[in-house]
């Protein structure tokens, strides 16, 4: 039987790949100074629902919250076989904490609807908090799997999946519909496929069409923007074009998932960040361990009594 | 996160250089599959070449982050041959060829009626690069997709719907089925039957031997059809799916490239059908298919020295002794520098053959669908002309494409065992993988055709005018740039060495042609690449005197970059050229002796057959 998927991605600072421009005086990310990237844990989520509907049949949907540019993401899951993407963007949802974002992206998935499974990344390499997914079962009253590391068996409204529990394993049995999240050894995820990357090259959300007409109405006008009705007129008519094509991609606010705004935003954020520290790590001096019996012996013996072993 | 095709400067400026929007139009045919609704299909030159470069990271993606951490695995354990007569490819070798099939990679250069992404042998070729890189021996199975152009070059259009599709998914994989044991570099020699009953269906019956990929899924073997005719013309091409009546006697032990399943096949009455017509089987299709895979050796060769080049450059760099990095001693920068330059020397020589080759493929096109239905009508000037451009593009191939296979793969042996030197002791232990790149790199001079015959073929077109030719249209772009104007002096200088050279030769005899083959064809290369280097320096080329060719599209690098990069291949050229110039004269000395003992007294110089033991 077919089963509907609903993919919960994020685009990320890559913190992998730190410099030193990566923190401000102040302590915050330099979001600048550091290239936007798939959440690596979210590949794996999308790798885990494309696989399902090859074997099974049903639908791969992508969903994320951000700014504007977080549809190229969206369109990296297009290039990998979603079959639709949604971006929910808006500026009422800036600085939610993880209740806010989890309450608006559970309003999202219920405003998509008949889903088997809402697949979301263990964590994002940002935030490293793993709240979200467990918070949106909660939300939508589903159960919910964490740590999936194999979706063993896929039978009617069951699954079997086995998850990883730091020092071992457990198979677990669920009724669908569930929400799991994926651990990042749990799937190689494909590689784009290179005849819908130029396809899907050119898939756009609005916001993505108002900017693109602004800025070039402003380039040929001297700094001068066209009237509003103008640009609309355009953005619109761009956007027809595409959605003849199947390559204008959804974009949704707070309004269209109904919303209740003070459960959004700063508002319905209890989390307060009290204090952001800067640790910088330095190293006063090493020492030369000799390959010798004795060398690495001593060594466990430090690593033991600093407690870094055992 | 290392992607092959973004790390590698030389690729991402040899992309830009050769500027795939100018040859998109042609390959493209005017964007006829846009306009026919084809959604992945490119609507002009500047989406076409950005369509390349997206090709080009997904490949430099899977070849960087998947297949590469892959290859010593596969390399220490193979593939198994079952008692069944079937082979079980290694698993890691499964998942390569899934992740490429998965990204669309598997129908490369095929029309996209068929699901393939059309791209030109160009691109093809870096792609071919950068999964050699990764792994030496998968590029035997990535790179036999002119399996698949040869089925749709040749054979009938029922064969090519029920095959491409599959190609081009990925599902099945081929192999070419030539070699037996009495017939390798001979092929005329085949014995391989094939025979036809009275309902006009095909048998296959007899062996074949050291067959690339011969577990593959669909097998293109060429047989014996007329028994009565016992040369080339008495073979034709056929195609069959693997079944029970085809096994895997034996997998062969080789020295390299072990993720590549080497195959004896025996044929028992396997049904096959025709490709084509019968008896044009080696003499036009074979042909067609060995001088594309040949350039696929070439950038295999390419890709291996690649992956051995950095290996030496990073460990000549880390490596202290004497109280400082190796590289600072003189013998080793001048290997490292030298291995780069030569790298650099065989990718200019087999990008252009490769892009010789993308013109003459589509300019063929043309003129065969001159007559067909739907075909655009052509002027009787163009087709004059796109008949004399057949011709020139067709003779300078014929030079072309054996001359960079001879290059690209001794190149890639000298290379791969100038890292071991560079790494010495380390270098031969199994530690790193300098050993395994030398032992892949063995076999690129010795199949598709050995460098002694790559040199044969090569040689006529070096003295029947092709390489006269290409040097007047070379040597008629100017240089401003005083370093680059010195520099073609000196190769004019060059060029008129090789051609005195060629001139003596050619009064010697066949026999003296072929002994003197190998240093005619060094000299005459060395000249061809001292060009290429001074027009990737200069941003000049010899623009496509072909007609519907596009104009050309922004380059991919930032002005900045492309503007180091030519300042440093002015230094490359310099390099080259005075290293080079004088083995050129060299060379043409040596040939001036006239010196011919090797054959009037070979018994005497090579000593007595040794005895039996």
């Amino acid at each position: 039987m077919p089963y509907h998927s609903i993919v919960c991605i994020k685009q990320v600072p890559d913190t992998a790949n730190v410099t030193a421009e990566a923190m401000k005086a102040d302590g915050t990310v330099n979001r600048a100074a550091l290239p936007a990237i798939f959440n690596p844990d979210d590949l794996r989520a999308l790798e885990i629902a494309l696989t399902v509907r090859d074997r099974h049949g049903g639908t791969v949907t992508a969903l994320t919250m951000g700014p504007p540019m977080a549809a190229a993401a969206l369109r990296e899951c297009l290039y990998r076989g979603a079959d639709r993407a949604i971006l929910l963007t808006d500026r009422r949802a800036a600085a939610s904490d993880t209740l806010a974002t989890s309450y608006i992206l559970s309003q999202a998935i219920k405003t998509i609807g008949n889903y088997d499974f809402v697949f979301c990344g263990r964590q994002a390499i940002d935030g490293d908090t793993a709240q979200v997914g467990p918070q949106c079962a909660e939300k939508l009253g589903i159960p919910q799997v964490t740590y999936l590391e194999q979706l063993v068996e896929l039978r009617d409204r069951t699954a079997r999946i086995r998850r990883n529990v730091g020092n071992g394993w457990e198979l677990v049995e669920v009724r669908l519909p569930v929400l799991v999240t994926v651990l990042d050894t749990a799937a190689e995820p494909r590689p784009p496929a290179a005849r819908r990357v130029m396809k899907y090259k050119r898939a756009r959300v609005r916001a993505e069409l108002e900017a693109a007409v602004k800025a070039e109405s402003e380039a040929a006008a001297g700094g001068k923007p066209l009237p509003a009705d103008q640009l609309d007129a355009e953005v619109e008519r761009r956007a027809e074009r595409l959605r003849c094509a199947g390559l204008m991609m959804e974009q949704w606010n707070l309004d269209d998932i109904r919303a209740d705004l003070a459960w959004c935003g700063l508002s319905g954020s209890p989390t307060k960040v009290h204090r952001v520290q800067a640790i910088v790590l330095t190293k006063s001096g090493y020492t030369e361990i000799p390959a010798t019996e004795e060398g690495v012996r001593r060594l466990i013996r430090e690593l033991v009594v600093d407690h870094t072993l055992g | 996160m290392p992607n092959f095709f973004l790390d590698n400067d030389d690729i991402l400026f040899l992309f830009d250089h050769f500027d795939l929007g100018e040859l998109a139009r042609v390959q493209e045919r005017g964007f006829a599959d846009a306009q026919a609704g084809i959604d992945y299909a490119p609507v002009d030159e500047a989406d076409a070449a950005d369509n390349y470069r997206r090709v080009l990271e997904i490949v430099g993606d899977v070849a960087g982050n998947t297949i590469a951490p892959r290859a010593e695995q596969i390399d220490d354990e193979g593939n198994t041959l079952n008692e069944d007569g079937t082979v079980t490819l290694h698993p890691l070798v499964a998942d390569n060829l899934r992740s490429l099939a998965q990204a669309d990679l598997m129908g490369f250069t095929l029309p996209r009626k068929y699901g393939g992404l059309n791209c030109p042998n160009l691109v093809y070729t870096m792609a071919i690069e950068m999964v050699s890189r990764a792994d030496g021996s998968l590029m035997n199975i990535f790179g036999l997709q002119g399996i698949a152009e040869t089925i749709n070059a040749f054979a009938d259009d029922a064969i090519k719907d029920e095959y491409l599709p599959r190609f081009a998914r990925g599902e099945v994989t081929g192999a070419m089925v030539l070699t037996e044991p009495d017939a390798g570099s001979d092929l005329q020699a085949i014995r391989l039957r094939a025979i036809e009953d009275e309902d006009g269906r095909w048998y296959l019956r007899g062996v074949k031997r050291f067959i690339t990929n011969g577990c593959g899924e669909v097998l293109l073997t060429l047989a014996r059809s007329e028994p009565d005719i016992s040369d080339g013309r008495g073979l034709s091409l056929f195609v069959s799916d693997r079944s029970p009546r085809v096994r895997v006697r034996h997998l062969e032990h080789k020295l390299g490239i072990h993720g590549s399943p080497t195959c004896e096949l025996v044929y028992d009455d396997l049904p096959a059908k025709l490709i084509g017509q019968r008896q044009r089987g080696l003499i036009t299709y074979v042909m067609a298919l060995m001088n594309g895979a040949r350039v696929g050796i070439a950038a295999q060769s390419l890709g291996i020295a690649e992956a051995a080049y950095r290996l030496a450059r990073t460990y000549a760099n880390s490596r202290k002794q004497f109280g400082g990095p190796i590289e600072r001693l003189p013998a080793v920068a001048e290997m490292v520098t030298d291995m780069k330059i030569q790298l650099e020397a065989a990718r200019a020589l087999t990008y252009e053959t490769s892009r010789i080759c993308d013109l003459e493929n589509n300019n063929m096109l043309v003129l065969e669908l001159q007559g067909g239905v739907g075909a655009p009508p052509a002027s009787k000037e163009e087709l004059k002309q796109r008949k004399d451009l057949a011709r020139t593009l067709k003779r300078l191939n014929g030079m072309l494409t054996p001359m960079a296979k001879y290059y690209a793969s001794e190149m890639c042996n000298r290379v791969a065992d100038t890292t071991i030197q560079v790494l010495g002791g380390s270098g031969y232990m199994r530690d790193y993988p300098a050993e395994r790149y030398l032992r892949d790199a063995r076999i690129t001079n010795i199949y598709e055709g050995t460098s002694q015959l790559q040199v044969v073929a090569a040689v006529r077109g070096v003295c029947s005018g092709a390489f006269e030719r290409r040097m007047a249209e070379f040597e008629e772009l100017q240089y401003t740039d005083p370093l680059l104007a010195e520099l073609k002096a000196k190769l004019i200088a060059g060029r008129e060495e090789v051609l005195k050279a060629i001139a003596y030769v050619k009064s010697q005899g066949t026999d003296y042609l072929d002994l003197s083959g190998r240093k005619l064809v060094d000299a005459a290369a060395a000249v061809y690449i001292g060009h290429l280097f001074l027009q990737q320096a200069a941003a000049a080329r010899v623009p496509f005197a072909m007609p519907g060719c596009g104009t050309g599209v922004q380059p991919m690098l930032g002005s900045d970059r492309l503007a180091a990069l030519r300042a440093r291949k002015a230094r490359v050229a310099r390099r080259f050229i005075n290293a080079e110039m004088p083995r050129v004269r060299l060379n043409c000395e040596v040939i001036a002796t006239g010196d011919r003992t090797p054959l009037e007294e070979y018994a005497l110089l090579a000593g007595p057959v040794p005895p039996k033991d």
